[in-house]
């Protein structure tokens, strides 16, 4: 499938220059092992057959008005779509854009080093790109922007994946294979100007910063007043220590045993968490407010950034790999063959932009707040991290790079489908927050019933008994409607109502696990980040093992973002409709600082004429990201903008750290789009000297090499 | 047939060898010359802190 890159796409000279066995290997790419066996005329009818059965389901989620559909019209939409995306339009930016070269040493081969640099099998690699690109983002974004109705968030998902975040992993993997696997900062520096590093840099660290706020919230939220919850929470660090010993001491290098073993202790744990939630003596020390989990929180974050990484980050990390795939496939098996339907009509009346759960209208809201199923900035770094050192033949890149997206795609499809399958007033009662519907259950429901989803303060009092909590009002953030969503889907079959509690925590767990570990090793990166900038100021604070350095510039981190956390908390209407759009929208300025490289990359390249592939998202998220930032940071409405809510809260005379943390992100948002609209200025420019001849095209790939891997396979 | 499930198996092991480090850990001892130890694999751990523990993880 992906040795399929045509002939067309190499330049005479690079068919001339190998000897006759280069020629024997670009020969076979069209023998029938690799087209297959199938006559023509039967593959031009299943691509047919495909179009138009994805055509049909996207006709049917968009027109179908009025009555409920079958969850699987969202899957064969999508995976038709992924399908048609990846065999024509993947294999045109192969052919003709990056002309993809066969005979091409990767660096994983040039460089071979068996620790960074190794050349590996396609289908481990996609595996490796998957579990370092799948967080918990694809399934938070499309439940919080389930709000606007399944059918924006899921074109956006199919159509931004296929056209936009497809195609930048594709080519920024590709282009670090052809730099030695360079990073997107030093791509945008070498290739677009200092400036552009600055940027990217700059960009790295706030995304890092505001994300470990907002996933901290999420975590806060899906916990608070959760006895079962908590618990089965906290007994994650004692087994992720007993892991690191087990793994360091007893069975060293036995890590798929110990995560294993951890597994199976995690899920005694959520069995404990039942019993600890019926007892009401070890109820009570379990159930926590918002602001106690918030500093357990933060001192977890510091302890993670600070300790030795073998006894808590690293067994944390595989445990949450191994539950974050296992449960993933397992939502994927449930949906197909469950068939659930969606309950959330195609669209609401919140396309207004007066919605609970974040205010603003579609556009350009929904946009920020999908990033990682259909583009993200953030995958830029991993597809010019540790992936590009691994790829073997430089075709694969178009499996691992548009292939890995793809899979991503298809894990935000789940959860909108996930946060579909609820009845719409059980959906806006608990992604709804206390500072719009109230907090009294009655007056809750009363207002969701108001605006035409009908619920009761009995059916959520009976469905918070089912899953085993208190009360699933105001359970903002994403998680907790995210796991009701899968218990129902689950519980209709397996088990029934029974396990449904069961079920519920098990996702609870799955997504506080998921956050936690982005804490852990977020924590712990911008510490690095912040040690190697502030070594130039001072050297020995760049000493990543001096301990005055480690536990300083860990507690920097820490109160950086835990002061977003606080902020959620301490916010009225919900701290998750502030930092969740500035979050998307700091990821999506880093999308645009990546397609910038790429389209600069692509016209020095001399290849002008295909520059649309990444010139049209990029236009596309530069007018996304600055509309929302500039509603963000001076719409009028107080639910959006920032500084309009600081006014709105000077004149009620509320505390002025609220006010203060609204000036702030406003800043932060002002900041970066001035930094992006600089990088953007900047790339301009160089696109316009390299076109108008006034500057040569130096494209700073390193020099071609022949690769030896593929005689050795062949032979 | 039987021979495609084995391939099928063993490429989805080596994933998640790769995935969980166990092969990285391998290629650490083939490297070094040193055969699996608790020792060595404190030294792999060093190591993977220094280049592994440094990237951020995706949202």
């Amino acid at each position: 499938m992906t040795d399929g890159v045509a002939n067309e796409a190499l330049t005479p000279s690079q068919t001339l220059r190998g000897p006759p066995v280069f020629a024997t290997i670009l020969a076979t790419r069209h023998s029938p092992r690799t087209t297959g066996c199938m006559p023509k005329i039967l593959r031009v009818l299943l691509w047919i057959a495909i179009s138009l059965l994805g055509a049909v389901a996207l006709a049917t989620i968009a027109l179908h008005r009025g009555e409920q559909i079958d969850a699987l019209w969202l899957v064969v939409a999508a995976v038709c779509t992924y399908a048609v995306g990846y065999r024509f339009y993947s294999r045109f930016i192969s052919a003709k854009v990056l002309a993809l070269d066969p005979l091409r040493a990767t660096p994983a081969e040039r460089l071979e080093n068996g620790r960074d640099f190794v050349p590996t099998n396609k289908w481990v690699v996609f595996g490796h790109h998957f579990a370092a690109i799948a967080g918990p983002g694809p399934l938070v974004g499309p439940v919080l922007a389930a709000q606007f109705g399944y059918l924006p968030g899921t074109l956006w998902i199919i159509a931004g994946a296929v056209l936009g975040g497809c195609v930048q992993d594709f080519v920024i993997l590709l282009f670090s294979v052809r730099r030695d696997g360079k990073s997107l900062t030093e791509m945008a520096k070498t290739e677009i100007g200092r400036v552009g590093g600055v940027v990217a840099y700059g960009a790295v660290l706030s995304i890092i910063v505001i994300l470990l706020g907002a996933t901290a919230l999420i975590v806060v939220n899906a916990l608070k007043a959760s006895p079962w919850g908590t618990f089965t929470i906290a007994m994650t660090m004692p087994i992720a220590v007993l892991m690191g010993v087990y793994l360091r001491r007893i069975r060293p290098g036995k890590v798929l045993e110990t995560s294993l073993l951890g597994f199976v202790l995690v899920v005694a744990a959520i069995f404990g968490g039942q019993w600890v939630s019926e007892t009401p003596a070890w109820a009570a020390v379990f159930t926590l407010s918002a602001s106690t989990l918030a500093i357990l929180i933060i001192a977890y974050g510091f302890a993670a950034s600070s300790l030795p990484v073998w006894l808590l980050l690293t067994p944390r990390d595989y445990l949450s790999t191994f539950v974050k795939l296992g449960t993933i496939s397992l939502l994927a098996v449930g949906i197909v063959v469950l068939r659930p339907s969606l309950h959330m009509p195609p669209l609401t009346r919140f396309a207004d932009g007066n919605g609970p759960v974040f205010a603003g209208t579609i556009f350009p809201f929904a946009f920020i707040t999908i990033a990682c199923g259909a583009i993200s900035g953030f995958h830029s770094l991993i597809s010019s991290g540790t992936t590009p050192k691994l790829i073997r033949h430089e075709p694969e890149t178009r499996f691992v790079g548009y292939g890995g997206m793809m899979a991503e795609s298809m894990v935000a499809i789940m959860a909108m489908i996930a946060a579909s399958v609820l009845q719409p007033g059980v959906y806006f009662a608990v992604n709804s927050p206390a500072g719009i519907v109230g907090q009294a259950p009655e007056a809750a429901a009363t207002a969701i019933s108001s605006w035409g989803f009908p619920v009761t303060a009995a059916q959520m009092a009976s469905l918070a008994h089912a899953v085993g909590e208190q009360t699933l009002f105001n359970r903002t953030g994403g998680a907790p409607a995210f796991a009701v969503g899968m218990a129902q889907i689950f519980s209709s079959t397996l088990g029934g109502q029974t396990v449904m509690a069961l079920w519920y925590h098990f996702a609870i767990m799955f997504e506080a696990l998921f956050i936690l570990t982005i804490i852990d090793a977020g924590t712990r990166v911008g510490r690095f980040m912040l040690q190697d900038a502030l070594g130039h100021i001072w050297k020995p604070l760049g000493r990543t093992s001096w301990y005055p350095s480690i536990l300083f510039t860990s507690a920097v981190i820490v109160a950086a973002w835990g002061n977003f956390l606080w902020q959620g908390i301490k916010d009225p209407l919900g701290g998750i409709n502030s930092l969740w759009p500035l979050f998307g929208i700091c990821n999506q300025l880093l999308a645009t600082v990546a397609l910038c490289v790429a389209t600069t990359i692509i016209v020095k390249m001399g290849r002008a004429r295909y520059v649309f592939v990444t010139l049209i998202p990029l236009a596309w998220l530069v007018a996304v990201t600055f509309t929302a930032s500039w509603h963000k940071v001076l719409d009028p409405n107080p639910r959006i903008g920032f500084l309009s809510h600081a006014r709105q809260l000077v004149a009620a005379g509320s505390n002025p750290r609220l006010v203060f943390n609204d000036r702030l992100d406003a800043a932060i948002t002002a900041v970066l789009v001035v930094m992006v609209a600089t990088i953007l200025i900047e790339s301009g420019m160089e696109w316009a000297r390299v076109l108008s001849g006034s500057k040569m095209a130096e494209v700073r790939e390193v020099p071609f090499v022949m690769t030896r891997l593929a005689i050795e396979e062949r032979a | 047939m039987k021979k495609r499930v084995r391939r099928l198996f063993a490429t989805l092991f080596a994933m998640l060898r790769e995935v969980f480090d166990e092969s990285a850990y391998q290629r650490f001892l083939l490297r070094e010359k040193v055969a699996p130890s608790v020792a060595s694999y404190a030294a792999f751990l060093a190591e993977y802190e220094t280049v592994k523990a440094r990237r951020p993880r995706c949202c």
